[in-house]
């Protein structure tokens, strides 16, 4: 939405960290743009449905092509615009509820062929838009809407999950720090595989975080946010299993696997193997 | 005794060569000029299980499979058994004699493999076999050896060697043959056809038309009856911006096809029933978002895992409404291979005509049969190309209640193609006037489909037939009967069921009464026909097998009978 639509009706809360986010997503393309001479409309944003999903109605100037579908599909969806137009650019925007929930089982698949996409997730650790139940990444113990008595899951570490599942680039970024953030989805944008950057973006409603992320040293609390060391060797799995294992919140890029063929390599070399025949000739293969 | 139609039923277990028998004997017979259809059902394990496969073969173009065995061939005895029931009074069987022995009056038997070893070409099993029915009919050995050098001459080493030992193991399944004393008759010879014909299963015809349509964007996961549109895919959907991929599930084909169709391709995938409802969300973004696609139906029996090796034609509800919300799908359903490739292009065509979802639905039956069509003459296939925006930015995509043109990503007229309900630009309102507009639009932009071909008969008749999919064939052979007893009955068929062609629709409503055979148990295309007002009852039945063509005139006679009893009082 390149300028205030009144018919619109959906807004975040102020303050919601998906505002950076945003911002950053905004700078990230008109970096794109700077460097790559292709027009804002190159970039595909595909969104997931929660409070998050709504960024792709919010970006403000030259507007991006979108898709707003179904909740848990993005990675799919992305995959199919991928791979039918490679020369764009595709970027997945979600929540932690769309991504590690009910979209988990497609990041294993699409991370094994190395889709050439940019997943950005907004993790606030809450459902929002459905007004504060638990989601994957709430604490263990939390109380929510829908876990009045506390939550009994395990919470999950969706950056050793990345690892794990063999996405060839992650990074972890905060909402508050835009231009930070920008340069990392330009990173995962300019790597050739599924780079995922998985960004902490506060919920001021259901789940704040902002203080425990930022800390606050007159209550004597330390922040959780910590840079990553410049001497981190990112394409190394062991450093960056030894890194995510550190907590906190580390910004910056935690693994890039840059050997591995993206699946339009990969589809460009079986094509080798394939020959392509017209329809007159693959009618021919049933005339007698 | 001239014969122009010879019913062969090969049954055995998988792995005896019941498949390739059968269409050994339908290929040997289309190379010279009859016209031949094979009906194969699988069994539900890998290796071994009961199975049997059908092949027919008539001077004339065939419509069903047949349902008066002239020729039993028992690979086993559990087969004998099974099967012994369905040949026709006068009929023969044959038993392999290598595997059991009986004394059926109507047997003989024939020891396939060791005839077959005797010649030193162990896989000539079904030669022997071919040779011995051959017999039965008189169908004359050149026919026979044509064939075989046709089939094995491939410009290999040991071609000769391949080809003598073939034409031998016919030469001893036919001496076998004629010991046993059997004959059934002879069959007429052939009318060759004046045309280029393909010899080819429903699955195929569909991928063929999906290609020639330009499909270039193709993902699903297996499923029968469906998988083999996937492997065919994988195969032959290569080459510069084409894609065909085995993705992880049907949520994840539909997604898929979804993000290609809005980038710009034409895509499909195709699944049967359990995939249909996994896509159901997704089915219902395409429409939504007036997104083009192409989902394929290859129906098989039963809800959740059901019958998978069975056909059934229960998914029609399923497919005109497999989402929440206001949605209807256009539906094709093709009644025959042959259709199978017109209904293919015609869905790519509708899904790009109308911008949104096209299910495609076909049968188990049709998808695995054999049979030989006319070759489609590609040049009077008309295939149509999506209207594009041509624009600059700042473009309406959802304007209005008609359709408009779609904008292609990269280039101007960039928006947001929006699940939830939006306004023109694609962002998500809840207006009450937004929510008429699009409801309005999406249904409004069918009317882009309807106006399509459809098949009549003897019109004037206050009663008629009207079957749907794959059950066209055996039910127009039951008509066939039944104008031929002089029963006045009408014919109406139609592979377009939504939107239904206007004017099929007004002649359905003139009738005192619409009978619909289909293989379901709530009747459910008849229960759509009274949706649009037509007086319509159904023959139903759900054994996992299609029609057979004696029944239904028995039931169609009974029906019409009660109706005019009715009338009466
Ligand atoms: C199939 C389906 N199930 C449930 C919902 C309801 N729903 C909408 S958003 C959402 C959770 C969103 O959480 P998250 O992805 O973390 O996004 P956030 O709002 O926190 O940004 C749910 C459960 C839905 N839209 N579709
Ligand atoms: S509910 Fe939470 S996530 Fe949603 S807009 Fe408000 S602050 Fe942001
Ligand atoms: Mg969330």
């Amino acid at each position: 939405m390149s300028k205030k639509n009144p018919e619109y009706d959906f807004k975040w809360c102020p303050g919601c960290g998906d505002f950076g986010v945003r911002r950053a997503l905004e700078f990230a393309m008109i970096n794109r743009l700077e460097e790559t001479g292709l027009p804002i409309e190159n970039n595909v944003v595909v969104a997931g449905i929660g409070c998050s999903g709504n960024l792709v109605h919010l970006l403000e100037g030259e507007q991006p092509y979108g898709i707003h579908g179904i909740h848990g599909r993005t990675l799919p969806v992305a995959m199919g615009v991928k791979m039918a137009r490679p020369e764009l650019n595709v970027i997945v925007v979600a929540g932690d509820g769309d991504f590690l929930s009910i979209g988990g089982e497609h990041i294993a698949p699409q991370a094994a062929r190395n889709v050439n996409v940019t997943a950005v997730i907004m993790d606030n650790g809450v459902y929002g838009l459905t007004k504060g139940q638990s989601s994957p990444t709430t604490e263990m113990g939390a109380v929510t809407s829908s876990t009045p008595f506390g939550k009994v899951e395990e919470d999950l570490d969706p950056l050793e999950l990345y690892l794990t599942l063999g996405v060839s680039f992650i990074a972890s970024g905060f909402s508050g720090q835009p231009r930070v953030l920008a340069r990392l989805i330009n990173e995962g944008m300019n790597h050739d595989g599924m780079s995922m950057i998985h960004v902490q973006s506060p919920c001021v409603t259901y789940n704040d975080t902002f203080q425990l992320i930022k800390g606050n040293a007159k209550e004597g609390i330390a922040p959780a946010l910590w840079d990553i060391p410049d001497d981190h060797d990112p394409s190394s799995k062991q450093a960056a299993y030894d890194l995510v294992q550190q907590g906190g919140l580390p910004v910056g890029v935690i693994y890039k696997d840059e050997s591995r063929a993206s699946l339009e390599g990969n589809m460009g070399s079986i094509r080798a193997k394939a020959r392509e025949r017209s329809i007159d000739q693959l009618m021919d293969a049933y005339a007698f | 005794m001239l014969m122009n139609d010879f019913v062969v039923r090969f049954a055995g277990e998988g792995g005896q060569g019941v498949v390739t028998s059968a269409e050994g004997l339908a290929q040997a017979s289309t190379q010279v000029g009859y016209h031949a259809l094979t009906y194969a059902t699988f069994p539900s394990q890998i290796l071994g299980g009961p199975t049997w496969t059908q092949a027919r073969i008539c001077t004339e173009p065939i419509l069903s499979s047949g349902d008066q065995v002239d020729v039993l061939v028992a690979f086993n005895e559990e087969a004998y058994e099974t099967h012994a029931e369905e040949v026709r009074e006068g009929g023969v069987i044959i038993y392999n004699a290598d595997d059991f022995t009986m004394t059926d009056p109507r047997s003989f038997g024939l020891a396939v493999d060791s005839l077959a070893r005797s010649t030193g070409n162990n896989r000539a099993a079904n030669m022997v076999v071919i040779g011995a029915l051959a017999q039965l009919v008189h169908m004359p050995q050149d026919y026979l050896e044509d064939f075989v050098e046709a089939r094995f001459r491939r410009g290999r080493d040991n071609d000769d060697e391949i080809i003598s030992s073939n034409i031998e193991a016919m030469r001893l399944g036919r001496q076998n043959a004629a010991e046993s004393g059997f004959v059934l008759g002879d069959l007429a010879p052939p009318n060759p056809p004046d045309y280029q014909q393909l010899m080819l299963k429903g699955n195929e015809a569909i991928a063929l038309g999906a290609t020639h349509a330009g499909v270039q964007f193709y993902a699903g996961y297996p499923i029968s009856p469906a998988t083999t549109i996937l492997l065919w895919m994988e195969r032959n959907l290569v080459g510069e911006d084409k894609f065909a991929y085995q993705v992880s599930s049907e949520i994840e084909a539909i997604t898929a096809i979804l993000g290609a169709g809005y980038a710009g391709k034409k895509a499909m995938t195709a699944t049967a029933g359990p995939g249909i409802s996994l896509m159901s969300e997704g089915l219902g973004l395409a429409w939504m978002a007036e997104i083009p696609l192409v989902v394929v139906d290859v129906q098989r029996g039963g809800p959740a895992t059901g019958l998978p090796t069975t056909t059934e034609q229960s998914d029609l509800m399923g497919c005109l409404f497999p989402a929440h919300g206001d949605v209807r799908m256009p539906i094709i359903a093709p009644g025959s291979v042959e259709e199978c490739f017109y209904g293919a292009v015609q869905a790519v065509n509708w899904a790009e005509r109308y911008q949104g979802p096209v299910i495609l639905m076909s049968e188990m039956s049709m998808a695995e049969r054999v049979q030989n069509i006319p070759r489609p003459d590609l040049s009077k296939v008309a295939v149509e190309e999506r209207l594009t925006y041509e624009g600059g930015n700042g473009y309406h995509r959802y304007s209005g209640h008609e359709l408009s043109p779609m904008p292609l990503p990269g280039g101007p007229g960039s928006y947001v193609a929006n699940g939830s309900e939006h306004d023109e630009m694609g962002d998500t309102t809840h207006l009450p006037s937004r929510h008429i507009q699009m409801t309005e639009r999406r249904f409004s932009k069918l009317r882009l489909l309807e106006e399509n071909h459809y098949e009549s008969d003897n019109t004037q008749a206050k009663i008629a037939l009207m079957p749907w999919g794959g059950s066209k064939g055996p039910v127009r052979e039951a008509y066939d009967a039944l104008r031929e007893e002089g029963v006045d009955i009408g014919w109406y068929y139609t592979m377009f069921l939504h939107p239904i062609p206007p004017k099929l629709r007004d002649e359905l409503r003139a009738k005192e009464l619409v009978i619909v055979p289909e293989l379901n148990y709530q009747g459910q295309w008849a229960n759509i026909l009274r949706f649009h007002r037509v007086a319509s009852t159904p023959i139903t039945q759900y054994t996992g097998l299609p029609f057979k063509v004696s029944e239904l005139v028995t039931r169609v006679k009974e029906i019409m009978a009660e109706h005019m009893e009715e009338a009466r009082a």
